[in-house]
């Protein structure tokens, strides 16, 4: 009988680590276009549809990008944990904090600071709130050893459902069903063409530096052995506590930026839609640009163009909502399966002709 | 190495972003009324979003090749409203619809953008010279509804699904509730809050919980048509909203408030065609048609529809409205005299419960 096993690679492998996300993406397309000529549309006509919908024009091509900038943010963050191994499943809810805190700053403090302070001060009460909701699973994990994929992603449902209290109940302008007020002009981040907002540049500036981080930092290189080999790095010296608070802080305040620059740059008020997924459409990001922050931008911008062009799918092929949300949940099952291949490889073992073995 | 998967992915990128310069002109029919019309949820909730619809479809029945018309469904009131309302008019739509009152401010600030497109929107209070806004008296039909659950329930306790503490939602309690306790001075109507217009799960629940409370008739302000099958399933009777629901639940839904949008949506398009489009805030009654009460269920007996014709007739004819005194509120205090009216201001903006609802506002 021959059996065909996974096997460990000892080193990973270049190739696939560049050609696994390609091959990826191919199959998700293949796969989608299948569901697509199965609900009676033309893939084909379909995907240039959606293309046209993300970049046919200057002013789509500014809204793909509006879509990409929390993308970024929240691809950054997830991907700072990833390393380490920290499953923060939790960016969402970090994200919701952060806009509900930079709300907070910029619709009851207008009165009471100088004008000029209101956008940084709601930007860093964003990042604040977002470490802080971070901060509890990291703490529990590191020295409590609580597994974080469950704490984050229940902190999710607990920021979100008070963000609604808060929009719904607490902080309703009056004369609304949710939503609060409009902020003062003063705490508004500004835009640059479209309704494209200066989080982009946070955003790069931050890929930048955390590339920088990971490359070139003994911080950095000290996340990386935690992640990859917690045994060494416990020889080497090396906090593994301390480290991994530090980092999921860090994790948790660039979500919480994502979430104040959505608010303060994009809706200018807290209301309903700030907690569309981003956080969970951001571990796809991070897994695809493979951790790496520069990677993150472009994957980002990516994951956009699917989101945006997605609309195209009711406006142009006349087809329901839902089949653009199963395009999208398409893209991640090809990622995770091809990540398999990046640290495993198939063996077809022989027994009758045992040490004849052949490699896929 | 992960840095050339990077490069292949900014090679894509790249590719992209050179693709405006050779993409192709949107199509150009100017002689077609080109329509658009943004959902909160799918037509298939069988409610709100259905009745937009069949108005829809209506619209594109009676004016044919003169209209061409297209929905999205499923887009929240957030930031993504925006984009799409100004996809639709960069495409080279001339009217474009938005269903749902969070889509105010969005489309009031997409209209400032695109002065040439004819921008309308329910319910809302916002207006521009391009902006319209659309909505119809609900509050009669629900009224009627209400005399059949208060001739009908059996033991004084009604309960109400109701979305958001908004004027819209409170005018449409209060009215039913005045209906309830013409018919039934020692009935009450006990209110649940969802915040949510269309989630079909949490509306359930909350029938499900106004029914462990004791109700045997479920009221409704929500979108679909669950509340009504959790009645349905206790053995327990209901009032529908938006569509016949009976249709689609069965004969325990008594009646029901319903919309007839068909016919402003036609209008509306015909004066575009004609270039006689104003902005305007229509209001229309159940006298315009755009509003009405559903037909009876076999379960309702005579004396009863009797009673709603008889009160119909009133509001059709426009001898008398529901919020004419003496009106009670919660709290014991005349809220409008006798022989007076409250003004159509006065009514979109209430905030108060009538004697009967026992609930909370600032719930």
């Amino acid at each position: 009988m021959r059996r065909i096993v996974f096997e460990k690679r000892e080193s990973m492998s270049r190739r696939a680590s560049t050609l696994v996300p390609i091959i990826s993406l191919l199959a998700s397309l293949l796969l989608g276009g299948l569901l697509l000529a199965i609900s009676g549309a033309n893939p084909f006509v379909t995907y240039y549809e959606m293309f046209r919908g993300a970049f046919g024009t200057w002013n789509r091509f500014t809204e793909t990008l509006v879509k990409a900038i929390p993308l970024m943010l929240t691809g950054l963050s997830v991907a700072i944990a990833f390393k380490m191994r920290f499953w923060n499943i939790g960016a969402e809810g970090q994200l919701t904090l952060g806009g509900v805190a930079a709300a907070g700053v910029a619709l009851f403090w207008a009165q009471s600071l100088p004008g000029w302070t209101l956008l940084p001060l709601a930007l860093l009460a964003g990042c604040v709130a977002g470490a802080l909701w971070a901060g509890i699973p990291a703490v529990l994990k590191a020295y409590l050893s609580v597994d974080e994929t469950l704490t984050t992603l229940m902190l999710n449902y607990v920021a979100i459902l008070y963000s609604e209290h808060l929009y719904y109940v607490a902080w309703r302008a009056p004369g609304y069903n949710s939503g609060t007020a409009t902020f003062t002009e003063a705490a508004w981040l500004p835009r640059i063409t479209g309704r494209v907002h200066a989080g982009i540049y946070l955003a790069i500036i931050l890929a930048v530096v955390l590339w920088f981080v990971f490359k070139r930092t003994r911080w950095g290189f000290e996340l990386q052995i935690i992640g990859e080999n917690p045994t060494a790095a416990r020889y080497l010296g090396i906090n593994i506590a301390q480290n991994v608070v530090l980092a999921i802080l860090l994790s948790g305040a660039i979500s919480g930026l994502a979430g104040a620059t959505e608010v303060l740059g994009l809706a200018r008020r807290l209301q309903q839609g700030l907690s569309v997924g981003y956080g969970y459409t951001a571990i796809i990001v991070a897994w695809m640009a493979q951790l790496n922050p520069l990677a993150i931008i472009g994957v980002a911008i990516l994951m956009a163009s699917l989101l945006v062009g997605g609309d195209q799918i009711q406006m142009r092929m006349g087809l329901p909502a839902a089949m653009g949300l199963v395009l999208q949940g398409l893209i991640l099952i090809p990622m995770l399966a091809g990540m398999i291949f990046m640290e495993y490889r198939l063996r077809i073992i022989d027994p009758h002709t045992t040490g004849m073995e052949v490699e896929a | 190495m992960k840095q050339r998967a990077w490069i292949y992915i900014s090679i894509v990128l790249v590719l992209a972003l050179l693709m405006p310069a050779c993409g192709p002109a949107d199509d150009p029919e100017d002689d077609v009324l080109k329509a658009a019309f943004i959902y909160i949820s799918p037509p298939g909730d069988l409610g709100w979003t259905y009745e937009h619809d069949r108005g829809r479809l209506f619209l594109e029945a009676q004016l044919g090749d003169q209209v061409q018309t297209t929905f999205i469904e499923n887009i929240g009131e957030g930031p993504d409203a925006s984009r799409v309302m100004r996809q639709y008019a960069q495409e080279g739509y001339d009217l474009v619809f938005a269903t749902s009152f969070g889509y105010m401010d969005h489309m009031y600030e997409v209209a400032q953008e695109f002065p040439d497109v004819f921008f309308e929107h329910c319910s809302g209070f916002k207006t521009r010279d391009n902006m319209a806004t659309y909505f119809g008296r609900m509050y009669q039909p629900r009224y009627l509804s209400g005399l059949v659950a208060g001739s009908m329930t059996e033991n004084n306790h009604i309960g109400y699904v109701a979305a958001f503490p908004i004027p819209e939602v409170v005018r449409g309690i209060n009215a039913f509730t005045l209906g309830v306790r013409k018919a039934n001075p020692d009935a009450q109507v006990y209110v649940v809050w969802t915040s949510t217009w269309y989630d079909p799960v949490v509306e359930r629940e909350a029938a499900v919980a106004l029914l462990d409370g004791g109700a045997d008739i479920i009221a409704q302000h929500q979108d679909t048509t669950e509340p009504q099958k959790a009645a349905q399933e206790r053995g327990m009777l209901s009032i529908g909203y938006n569509s016949d629901m009976r249709g689609f639940v069965g004969d325990t839904v008594l009646t029901g408030p319903v919309w007839n949008w068909g016919v402003y949506y036609t209008d509306v398009a015909q004066d575009v065609l004609n270039d006689t489009w104003t902005s305007s805030q229509y209001w229309g009654s159940m006298t315009d048609g755009i509003v009405d009460l559903a037909d009876f269920s076999p379960k309702v007996p005579q004396d009863v529809r009797d009673l709603v014709a008889a009160e119909r007739a009133l509001i059709v004819n426009g001898e008398w409205d529901v919020f004419c005194g003496p009106i009670t509120d919660q709290a014991g205090n005349l809220a409008v005299a006798e022989g007076e009216c409250m003004s159509d201001g006065d009514m979109l903006g209430i905030q108060f419960f009538v004697e009967g609802v026992v609930g909370n506002i600032q719930d």
